[in-house]
């Protein structure tokens, strides 16, 4: 069955990459559309004088109507187009976390990074000169007439227009900065389910806010900037004064324009990510072969793309919680046959998400026991083997590394991801050359090989710069688990209505293997969060767009472990006692029957 | 449709009810900590660890106090911004807050109510007692502490509830946040530090007046009058999700049906909503008179019961799998009844204040407000039995009261009674008592002779559960 899975994997990833575009366009179109009543706000915002409003609006009109306002709206549907582009090729559902400042450098001074802050930055002259002409006035046209001093007329630079541009490219270049820093393109899922409009509609608010300050702090920043470098020796009105940059109306047209700008950005990446994360409904088995590889059980099996694991995971907690009917699919035998299969894909894959986790933690503890000391190497094998004997074929890296089209990210970014734990270095790779691994790998920036390959001396020297905090290796280890509380979701909402549900005893065969790797799992975390910092909470920043979740998610999956086997306890009581499991293991267990976990 | 005229009358002054068996409810003659009775005993006993030894008398001068500092704070705002403006605003706010927790909460004059708020823990035989003076206690028959939790941040409490599927849990309503403590059951601190409490709060979300937890324990929803938006809590990662609509402005009470399907949220106005929590879309139910006032939930979450502010009727709403408009159908008339009792009359019925459901809907309990200025219209419990086959209906089974001259204030059905219901009272003296209903449960299969259960014997119980098993052997 594996195997016929893999054969399929170039043909699903491309059905998979086609949905994701699906989305990704629908996304985008939503977003032109929207583009008209933003831009005619900010035409009437940035027109509008409290002592002439008549005329202001009939000059709004006819602006409206002119060619060049028609012009320069097609260049910012082609923007927003593109911004939903570099959306679809640079999200991820894996936060990529920076244990330490100079691996948050290295994700700065990325070659993926560069091409995006240099799209952005050049979207952003575009849309700043669409402003220009928008705004009008002054800022029109990027050279003036002016006389020189034998009165000949002559071409000036017009460096209000300019200073409009310039803030153009620096907003869209820190806007790609920032969108690094605080892993804008990382998509979140939400707890609550709602539909798309009114998640969209709850959201606009903060999207204005966020934009709104946003904008400020760049427009702030720049003007310093600007009083610094910018000195044009061609100029009309020379800007870099005090006086000169101390413009209320300038000052008001930058702050307007940068936040239409972040504005119609943001709004984008939000419709992205409302598409993106929209529940699917896999079906959980079909009459027919043809279409195997689109149920749920294959699809959760499958590594690759990562959103559709996700998808799948988010399916199958839904379902195992609200659907009795498709919970009926998943207990059921196979015709002919009799053999579960629908149900041993599931708790296979989930039970083997759950056991690599608990690894994952061990190994993490195991290395901060022996000081964090050469210890990586032997436990990145140990995890190899104990991946591979959990059932998972190995990883395709040739494939996953090899930057294919433009959408490739859906295959680069998924499977490394979790699995190269973020601290052991991933030596299976035919690229293992560091330099190399470097470029191809952004996730391993988290991993010790920073620290390994480096002297003792250098570390010490400069502790501040290559020092992890643990805070964010906890944050780190624990980046992908979103999947695993949607496993341990579905598992124990699966196990809990089996007790009236199952007919033929399906779960049963399972229970003893679940409740030994929730309760491992459980023993795993508890250990992690008795380390300094694990469970300090994170600062939270409220106005910004990007995500925070990731910060958070350890301490969900805590949440989600007890009180997923407080669901089994509790339905199942003390016929738990006739469950065949280690007495350690009993003793957890016992202590869960009595309410003191 | 049942009315209060069907009810056996009220007992005479001096007597207190004390359970329900072979189908009647019977009394006492003396107070309950006096009691020698030794059927009685042995009959309310049996129940694990006897709940009586719960039974919390929280000090009068408390109540006193708290009433003086608010008259004192009325007083003081009624020299109106002469003296001290900024301050004057700020009692305002305090008075208002106060008033406004003291209107939407399911307590009888919480104001002055010694016990604020009354939760047991959805799994153990555990309850937390928030006291009028900001502090929680949680008793637990298990354990001889008592933790006692404080915070600065635990002003006015108004609702507390713990989380299901969790032994620690437990969400507090405040009047400027939300807190969400947690109380390892094993420890001996009698003191917890506030560092074992979260704090969720939302700009415009305040003062909060209800919550409610959903029955898988994921997520906690919250209210507050003075926001139209109901925040959906993720409390571990502290994210909150507001979900608005507009109209009603403001909700006001919440709860969640037990199957998990829908929540109820009334709003001050004459307006009340049923969200369905898969997709959080909701259904519009306004009301013709007043504001709903309180609602509880079947166990199996298909029929909501509720009562709406200024009628004396109770209605039901059905919710089936097929969609459609319907109306609300009165299932009980409560309106105001005068008994002959040895006593003199008394008039029972009128406004209720709150509504509450035994797990295995069989028992449902209303608390009528009663008038405190006429002594001859207490506040009573009533108490119905429920049928749902072949129609669903309510019949009379009695008035539960307390010792006299005091009247219920908030009153909670035990979660998992195994034998029957065991009803929870807050007393206005601070006394809490508990009170088993003693029947076989239709919905859970029996076996012996019908009527009420054989007095269980605690210590097989054990050994029976032991002997059964679910697990076959595998062979393989």
């Amino acid at each position: 069955e594996t195997r016929t899975t893999f054969n399929r994997g170039p043909q699903r990833s491309f059905e998979c990459m086609w949905r994701d575009m699906g989305n990704a366009v629908a996304s985008i179109a939503w977003a032109v559309l929207l583009l008209p009543p933003i831009t005619a706000v900010f035409v009437i915002i940035s027109r509008f004088s409290l002592l002439h409003p008549i005329q202001a609006v009939s000059e709004c009109l006819s602006f409206l109507t002119s060619a060049s306002a028609i012009f320069s709206f097609i260049l910012l549907c082609g923007v927003i187009i593109m911004v939903g582009f570099l959306n679809l090729e640079y999200y991820t559902v894996i936060p990529t976390i920076a244990c330490s400042k100079i691996a948050l450098l290295g994700q700065l001074l990325h070659p993926r990074q560069f091409v995006n802050s240099l799209g952005h930055c050049i979207m952003g002259i575009i849309v700043a000169w669409c402003c220009a002409i928008t705004v009008g006035g002054r800022y029109e046209t990027i050279a003036d007439p002016c006389a020189q001093g034998d009165g000949s007329p002559q071409m000036c630079l017009n460096e209000y227009h300019l200073i409009l541009l310039l803030a153009g490219a620096f907003v869209g270049f820190s806007h790609s900065l920032l969108g690094v820093i605080y892993n804008m393109n990382y998509v979140s899922f939400h707890t609550v389910q709602q539909y798309k409009y009114l998640r969209f509609k709850g959201s606009l608010s903060l999207v204005l806010k966020c934009s709104a300050t946003q904008a400020l702090y760049s427009v702030r920043n720049y003007i310093v900037v600007y009083f610094f470098l910018g000195k044009w020796s061609l100029s009309v009105h020379p800007l870099d004064s005090i006086a000169g940059l101390l413009d209320l109306s300038l000052l008001y047209h930058l702050w307007i324009s940068a936040s239409f700008l972040l504005f119609t950005w943001h709004l984008t990446l939000l419709l992205f990510r409302v598409f993106v994360t929209e529940v699917y409904s896999f079906p959980v088995q079909s009459s027919f072969t043809e279409d195997a590889h689109q149920c749920l059980p294959t699809v959760l099996t499958d590594k690759q793309p990562m959103i559709l694991k996700f998808l799948a995971l988010l399916d199958l907690a839904l379902l195992s919680q609200h659907s009795p009917s498709r919970r009926s699919e998943v207990f059921s035998l196979s015709q002919p046959g009799g053999h579960p299969h629908n149900w041993n894909a599931i708790s296979k894959e989930c039970l083997s998400l759950l056991a690599d986790l608990t690894q994952r933690l061990i190994a993490y503890h195991d290395t901060v026991a022996t000081n964090g000391r050469a210890k990586s190497l032997s436990t990145g094998s140990e995890r190899k083997t104990s991946s591979e004997s959990s059932g998972m074929f190995p990883r395709p890296t040739l494939l996953m590394k090899t930057p294919a089209s433009v959408f490739a990210r859906s295959i680069v970014g998924c499977p490394q991801s979790p699995l190269t734990a973020p601290f052991t270095p991933d030596l299976d790779s035919p690229f293992a050359s560091p330099a190399l691994r470097r470029l191809t790998a952004p996730m391993d920036q988290c991993s010790p090989w920073f620290g390994t390959v480096q002297s003792p001396h250098i570390m010490r020297r400069v502790p501040k710069l290559w020092s992890t905090s643990t805070g964010e290796k906890s944050q780190a280890l624990f980046a992908d688990s979103q999947a695993h509380i949607w496993a341990l979701e579905g598992l124990s909402y699966l196990v809990q209505s089996s007790f009236s549900e199952d007919q033929f005893g399906v779960v049963q065969t399972a229970l003893p293997s679940i409740l030994s790797c929730m309760l491992g799992l459980q023993e795993a975390v508890d250990r992690h969060f008795k380390l300094p910092h694990a469970s300090s909470k994170p600062v939270r920043s409220a106005s910004s767009m990007g995500d925070s979740t990731h910060k958070t998610l350890r301490f969900a999956l805590r949440a989600t472990l007890k009180t997923s086997i407080y669901r089994i306890t509790t339905t199942f009581g003390n016929h738990l006692n006739a469950v065949k499991m280690s007495a350690e293991h009993r003793k957890r267990l016992q202590q869960f029957l009595e309410y003191k976990e | 449709m049942c009315s209060l005229a069907l009810f056996p009358p009220p007992l005479p002054s001096g007597q207190t009810t004390l359970c329900e068996s072979n189908n009647e409810l019977l009394r006492c003659a003396v107070l309950l900590e006096q009691m020698s009775c030794s059927y009685i005993y042995q009959l309310m006993s049996f129940y694990i660890n006897s709940p009586l030894s719960c039974a919390v008398v929280v000090p009068k001068w408390l109540s006193v106090s708290s009433g003086c500092t608010l008259a004192l704070l009325r007083w003081f705002s009624s020299f109106h911004g002469s003296l001290f403006p900024h301050l004057t605003v700020t009692i305002h706010l305090i008075i208002r807050c106060f008033d406004m927790l003291a209107e939407f909460s399911q307590v009888l004059n919480w104001s002055d109510c010694v016990v604020r708020a009354f939760a047991w823990h959805p799994h153990t035989d555990k309850f937390a007692v928030a006291l009028l003076d900001d502090s929680i206690k949680i008793y637990n028959p298990k354990s001889a502490t008592t933790p006692t939790l404080k915070h600065r941040l635990q002003r006015s409490v108004a609702a507390v509830q713990w989380k299901p599927l969790c032994a620690t849990a437990l969400a507090v309503a405040c009047q400027n946040c939300l807190l969400v403590w947690h109380v390892d059951p094993c420890s001996l601190s009698t003191r917890p530090s506030s560092g074992c409490a979260q704090v969720l709060s939302h700009p415009g979300h305040s003062p909060i007046t209800s919550i409610a937890w959903s029955p898988s324990g994921s997520l906690l929803v919250s209210a507050s009058p003075m926001d139209t938006a109901m925040m959906v809590w993720d409390v571990a990662s502290e994210s909150g999700v507001p979900l608005q609509r507009v109209g009603g402005g403001g909700v006001t009470f919440l709860s969640w049906s037990p199957d998990g399907s829908h929540v109820l949220a009334s709003t001050p106005s004459a307006l009340f909503r049923v969200w369905e929590t898969r997709m959080w879309t909701c259904e519009r139910w306004p009301c013709v008179k007043g504001r709903c006032q309180s609602g509880c939930w079947s166990p199996d979450g298909s029929r909501l019961l509720f009562t709406v502010q200024g009628e004396t009727v109770i209605y039901a709403l059905t919710f089936t799998d097929t969609p459609g408009s319907q109306a609300a159908a009165v299932v009980a008339d409560l309106s105001e009844t005068t008994f002959n009792t040895p006593d003199g009359d008394i008039i029972v019925g009128g406004e209720i204040q709150s509504l509450a459901w035994d797990p295995t809907g069989e028992r449902l309990a209303v608390l009528l407000k009663g008038d405190p200025q006429a002594a001859d219209r207490p506040a009573i419990i009533a108490v119905f039995k429920t049928r749902t086959n072949p129609i669903f209906e309510l019949l009379p089974c009695g008035f539960v009261q307390g010792e006299p001259g005091t009247e219920p204030r908030l009153m909670q059905f035990h979660p998992n009674f195994q034998h029957g219901a065991l009803l929870t009272v807050c007393w206005s003296s601070g006394r809490i008592t508990h009170m088993p209903f003693y029947f076989l449960s239709a919905g859970v299969p029996h076996f012996g002779l019908s009527g009420s259960p054989s007095l269980p014997r605690p210590q097989e119980r054990p050994a029976d559960f032991a002997k059964q098993s679910l697990f076959t052997e595998l062979m393989s």
